[in-house]
């Protein structure tokens, strides 16, 4: 069966890579997902979302947070850039819960969530709790 | 002990302690290298895979509009990003990166336009504070390890300053003075034109993927052009620390091979001087006990 080959990369590293089976990615108009023998996209990631990779061995979902950043595909092959990126694994799920609570404190109601707001809720949905 | 001696001895101890001093700084700065350059790898495929992804962007969309890709004659001053380092002790890195920036300053005032000084580093920053020079920006604490986020406020204020107009203090253009690290025995300073990009025509074989766009070309393009910008200037940051720990490495290295080049001058005129006043010792004793064996064979 074909594969896709991920890329996960922010400006300082490569956060992942290998192949997977799908990708799913949040652009601002909703959610994308990839399969092999996708057409050629070029996509804006919604800043604070959520990318999904199902790797081709079988093992575990990688759920990873994006913040502002875009993703291409091109002959199966998917490059996710974004300028903060970070593995579910590797969140640090208190500072990223102070950062909502600081988040929801400093929104003056607005109806829109706020970047920063949206960034550490993606962040605790990446480590795999619900907000 | 002779004075000269003492003197020679005290010489010889401080010279050993800066040389283990410098000999650290060395050994510290050949660390960083590896670290820089480690950053230098780990930023390449970002940095690839943005230029492929703007390169297919605009190379299907011929007609493509966007204030950062356009030229402003209109505007006359030009921004000019020094990037420089927080700490001495690298030998003439500041002086050569400095120096191509006044050269290029004299360029631009000759052509009629109003160069704009953006510096990055404590060192840059005095220097044209003592000279009185106004800065329009200044960064500090991002030479030593540079983050993508410093990168970021650096492009934003940039950017910002290009789309704006003269007259609000914009720039009509941006160039940036940095240092490219080769290898471990050369680093060269450059000077690149940042801002407005130009868009080359190249002719290759590989046929780029005819892309859809998600939500739309021109929100592809809002967002990529500047993370484009970002990431160059954090290529130039990362290239420039690099470069910056490869200076004080050398510069080290020349100062401790210098010390102990000289302790060993003085070793050899401590030695002399011990000698010296041996003999002086030994010729005192003879003449001394000659002087005594005349006068009492005289006195009988």
């Amino acid at each position: 069966m074909a594969t896709l080959r991920v890329g996960l990369v922010s400006p300082e590293r490569e956060i992942w890579s290998g192949e997977a089976t799908m990708v799913v990615a949040q652009t601002i108009d909703g959610q994308l997902g990839i399969l092999p023998g996708h057409a050629p996209v070029l996509g804006v990631l919604l800043d604070g979302s959520v990318v999904k990779v199902h790797p081709a061995d079988g093992s575990p979902e990688i759920v990873a947070m994006v913040g502002s950043g875009f993703f291409s595909v091109a002959s199966d092959e998917v490059s996710v850039l974004a300028e903060q990126a970070e593995l579910g694994g590797e969140v640090d799920v208190e500072a990223a819960q102070q950062a909502l609570q600081q988040a929801l404190a400093g929104d003056g109601g607005d109806e829109q969530p706020s970047v920063a707001e949206r960034r550490a809720r993606a962040r605790l949905r990446a480590a795999g709790l619900e907000a | 002990m002779g004075a000269q001696l003492r003197q020679l001895r005290r010489q010889i101890r401080s010279v050993k302690s800066t040389a283990k001093i410098t000999r650290a700084q060395e050994m510290i700065a050949t660390s960083r290298i590896v670290k820089a350059q480690q950053a230098v790898e780990a930023s390449k495929p970002y940095a690839d895979q943005i230029t492929r992804a703007l390169t297919a962007l605009v190379s299907h969309h011929v007609g493509i509009d966007h204030p950062l890709l356009k030229e402003q004659p209109e505007d006359r001053r030009s921004a000019v990003l020094v990037i420089t380092s927080d700490r001495g002790f690298c030998g003439a890195y500041n002086a050569n990166v400095i120096r191509e920036a006044e050269a290029l300053m004299a360029l631009l005032r000759e052509q009629g336009r109003e160069p704009v000084p953006y510096v990055i580093g404590n060192k840059g920053i005095t220097w044209y504070k003592f000279r009185n020079r106004e800065l329009a920006a200044e960064w500090q604490g991002l030479s030593d390890r540079p983050d993508f986020a410093s990168a970021e406020r650096v492009g934003r204020r940039l950017t910002e300053d290009f789309i704006k107009t003269d007259a609000e203090g914009g720039v009509g253009e941006i160039h940036v003075v940095y240092t490219e690290f080769v290898s471990m025995l050369t680093q060269q300073v450059q000077v690149r034109r940042l801002l407005p990009l130009e868009i080359e025509e190249a002719t290759s074989d590989v046929v780029l993927p005819a892309y859809e766009f998600e939500p739309s070309a021109q929100a592809a393009l809002d967002l990529l052009l500047p993370n484009y910008v970002e990431s160059r200037i954090f290529h130039m940051l990362l290239q420039s620390a690099a470069s910056f720990h490869a200076s004080v490495r050398r510069a080290m290295k020349s100062a401790t091979d210098n010390a102990n080049e000289l302790i060993g001058v003085y070793s050899r005129m401590a030695n002399q001087a011990r000698q010296a006043e041996i003999t002086q010792e030994i010729s005192e004793i003879v003449g001394g006990a000659d002087a005594l064996a005349e006068s009492s064979a005289g006195s009988e």
